[in-house]
């Protein structure tokens, strides 16, 4: 009732009971892999609402003082007024260190959700046109979440974060020419310096949220505009979006999702610690721990750093610093690819000007992207084992230097092992020719009404045929027993028989 | 309803836990998880079971413009050409949004000094005291025979660049670089505790083999050679300083390091 009076209330001033009526209609298609982005974005909440509370008790001051809370191993000790003002957040404020922990454990259930949304997004094809504007926004996302988390986690100013730092001033000194510049103004002087601590506070609870909300609201308004993707299945097209209405059925589920990822952060934040600062202590320029690991998410590029071999080179006369290759130059390639790949996928499968993609395809149809991308995450898992190297010697007893040389044999072959497994995998489990292998997504255009060029199609219809014909020589089936299986999978079946007509007349 | 109720009755609980005081994480946490779980699933199985629905369809309209939007679009468009058609007008803009933009950035100079000739140098000096970590001078005999000490230049304990560490290994086995030879004193050397890798400290000696070990990315030195190292990451040695045993049996140096200290910049 009051609902009803205030949208009466709204629509008399500003309109838009139209556009809530449309809205409240709006179809999601249902699968459990389009939940990743919305645990995203529910950990981003949980982060705006935890980080909020503890800037009203974080100073972020390098200041010099000496602790005299109620922590007792750290009393008389000098430390900056940052770590003090972290400590007594944890030992001082009620619900300090709860809602401390459950800030951190956001963040890296943050970033485990994007990684897996960007797998989920790259393994069904779903960056394809006409998405290539959210494959890229989401992209400079996930970058904006490395770069909040890294700073972060340097904010307390503990033993271990700021090791991290001056692991991050040396990356900025090795870029060519203008690197001591970066370094100096980035910090405010030779390191330590005092700045950097207030200007990673600036940039972690203004500059980068900012950033991150602003481009997330473009990422859903698109995703709002475009429609979701969905797989393919029994009613199912390129032209339509099968799933629960926005109100009340979706609304109510992903309401109790985001309860859900509250209370899992919750759980963590409450029942298992990390980062306990105070037992780290304060950073000190000449002090250093052992066995220490960033969060998981830096995992790769610790893992870069500390297989990536030694080498002295001089280029032009001036010493090429080490860092410069793992830390600099591999992750600027990393995401260049990243960014390049819609296009790169483009050229390979030859849709320059393609069709439009909203139907999804599985991993098991594209053997080759598949085993790809399965190749390329096992590069970076090795890397990331790469990052806990010491930590490996030492639990199985082996000596360092034997598991970096192993470590490294390993992110060359394991990748294309891995990928070779996946590629085959994937033919084996797309034998049975589905409704569309090769081009399925095509299939859908074939009834649809604006069909893409007839050189297009008769070029993935060629393509299409010799994907079958070689499916069908290994499979030990006929192709009379294909085509029932074509047929007995429900209506899609029906709606593709012209395709699968075609295939047959191929083979 | 259970499950609503469940989450009713944590939060309760959790209002009470957080007022009576004390610092209960765990069970603060527990509350918490369990009053949000308990909405949660009571929705998703609400919306599930209760409501339905079932699936509906909708259809996908088409984004794109019409081929007379685009006409009319464009033509719009050709209003601007006014602005194209005078060529040094349009250049002079560029060139004073170009300029202005120059200028906006350039306040970010005061972020920090120039890095000039500060990199290449530390505290450390001809004549200056070897002080330890409280400040107090080191004498030769202090150092232990296996163990690692963490010195500073007199007047600068704590300087991120000087800190230096001291081992004493057995002067015959020494193997430094030309030129290095009275560096020595006694078997005592003195290298930079910067790694030359990342910059991290140099907190581990291995005395049995002679080498220092970065924790942080396993790089190790062997200091008999002039700490060159010998696995790991690191490309280059760490800087040495020229060790002097006063005749108060104090140590002090006779310069600062024989390089730059810490991982490299592009440096001729």
């Amino acid at each position: 009732m009051i609902i009803k009076r205030f949208l009466r209330w709204t629509d008399d001033r500003i309109g838009g009971t139209k556009f809530t009526r449309k809205a409240l209609d709006k179809v999601f298609p249902d699968h459990w892999s389009f939940m990743l982005g919305e645990v995203a974005l529910y950990c981003l909440m949980v982060l705006i609402a935890t980080g909020v509370y503890l800037t009203f008790f974080f100073h972020a001051s390098a200041q010099d003082v000496v602790y005299t809370g109620s922590y007792g191993p750290l009393r008389g000790q000098h430390m900056s007024e940052a770590y003090r003002s972290v400590v007594g957040l944890g030992f001082d404020v009620r619900a300090g260190l709860l809602i401390r922990q459950v800030h951190h454990w956001a963040a890296l259930v943050f970033l485990g959700a994007i990684v897996l949304h960007l797998c989920r997004i790259y393994f069904t094809g779903a960056y394809r046109r006409p998405r290539e504007i959210n494959w890229f926004i989401g992209l400079a996302l996930m970058l904006l979440a490395i770069a909040n988390g890294f700073t972060g986690y340097s904010l307390p100013d503990d033993l271990l974060s700021g090791t991290g730092l001056r692991i991050a001033y040396s990356v900025l000194l090795s870029v060519p020419v203008i690197g001591t510049w970066m370094a100096y103004l980035a910090f405010g002087g030779e390191f330590p310096a005092n700045d950097i601590i207030s200007r990673l506070y600036v940039i972690h609870v203004l500059i980068v949220p900012a950033l991150i909300v602003g481009l997330l609201s473009v990422h859903l308004a698109i995703v709002w505009r475009q429609k979701h993707t969905q797989f393919r299945g029994p009613d199912r097209t390129e032209d339509n979006v099968v799933g629960s209405r926005l109100w009340p059925t979706y609304a109510m589920r992903s309401i109790g999702l985001l309860l859900v990822v509250v209370a899992v952060l919750a759980a963590l934040g409450g029942l298992v610690q990390l980062n306990p600062i105070w037992l780290y202590g304060p950073y000190q320029p000449a002090s250093v721990s052992t066995a220490a690991q960033p969060d998981w998410y830096m995992g790769w590029l610790e893992g870069a750093l500390r297989l990536f071999p030694s080498f002295r080179i001089h280029l032009f006369g001036y010493r090429v610093p080490e860092a410069i290759l793992p830390a600099v130059v591999f992750p600027t390639l990393t995401f260049a690819i990243l960014f390049a790949w819609p296009a790169v996928d483009r050229r390979l499968s030859g849709e320059v000007d393609g069709p439009d993609h909203h139907l999804l395809v599985r991993p098991r149809e594209r053997p080759r992207r598949t085993a790809l991308g399965v190749a390329v995450l096992t590069f970076y898992v090795v890397l990331f084992i790469g990052g806990g190297q010491d930590i490996i010697s030492q639990k199985l007893h082996i000596a360092l230097d034997t598991v970096t040389v192993l470590l490294r044999i390993l992110l060359i072959v394991a990748p294309i092992a891995i990928g070779a497994l996946a590629w085959r995998l994937c033919r084996d489990l797309a034998v049975e020719p589905p409704p569309g292998d090769g081009d399925p997504d095509d299939v859908g255009r074939d009834g649809g009404s604006d069909g893409a060029p007839d050189a297009q199609l008769g070029g993935s219809a060629a393509r299409r045929s010799s994907t079958f014909s070689s499916a069908s020589a290994r499979s030990s089936s006929s192709d009379a027993s294909s085509t029932a299986i074509s047929e007995s999978s429900a209506p899609d079946a029906v709606r593709n028989s012209s395709s699968s007509l075609r295939w047959i007349d191929d083979t | 309803m259970v499950a609503l109720l469940v989450a009713a009755a944590a939060a309760v609980a959790f209002v009470v836990v957080f007022w009576s005081g004390g610092r209960r994480t765990q069970l603060e946490g527990a509350l918490l998880a369990l009053a949000f779980g308990g909405s949660g699933v009571g929705l998703v199985v609400w919306a599930n079971h209760l409501i339905g629905g079932g699936e509906q369809s909708e259809d996908r309209t088409p984004l794109r413009a019409t081929p007379e939007e685009i006409r009319e679009l464009d033509a719009e468009l050709g209003r601007g050409e006014v602005i194209a058609r005078r060529v040094w007008l349009r250049r002079s803009a560029v060139a004073a949004g170009g300029a202005l933009g120059i200028a906006l950035v350039s306040p970010l100079r005061s972020l920090g000094p120039s890095p000039g000739k500060q990199l290449l140098h530390t505290a450390w000096g001809d004549g200056v005291r070897v002080v330890a970590e409280d400040g107090t001078p080191v004498a030769a005999a202090d150092v232990p025979a296996d163990g690692l000490v963490t010195v500073f230049p007199e007047g600068a304990v704590g300087a991120a660049d000087a800190q230096a560490v001291l081992v004493r290994v057995d002067p015959s086995l020494l193997h430094l670089p030309r030129g290095r030879d009275s560096w020595a004193p006694g078997g005592l050397l003195a290298y930079s505790k910067v790694c030359t890798h990342a910059g991290c400290p140099v907190g581990l000696y291995q005395a049995d083999s002679h080498e220092l070990l970065c924790p942080c990315h396993q790089s190790s030195f062997d200091v008999l050679r002039g700490a060159v190292p010998v696995s790991g990451p690191a490309a280059w040695p760490l800087p040495q300083l020229p060790l002097v045993v006063g005749a108060d049996g104090l140590l002090r140096v006779s310069g600062d390091f024989s390089e730059p200290v810490g991982p490299g910049w592009w440096k001729a």
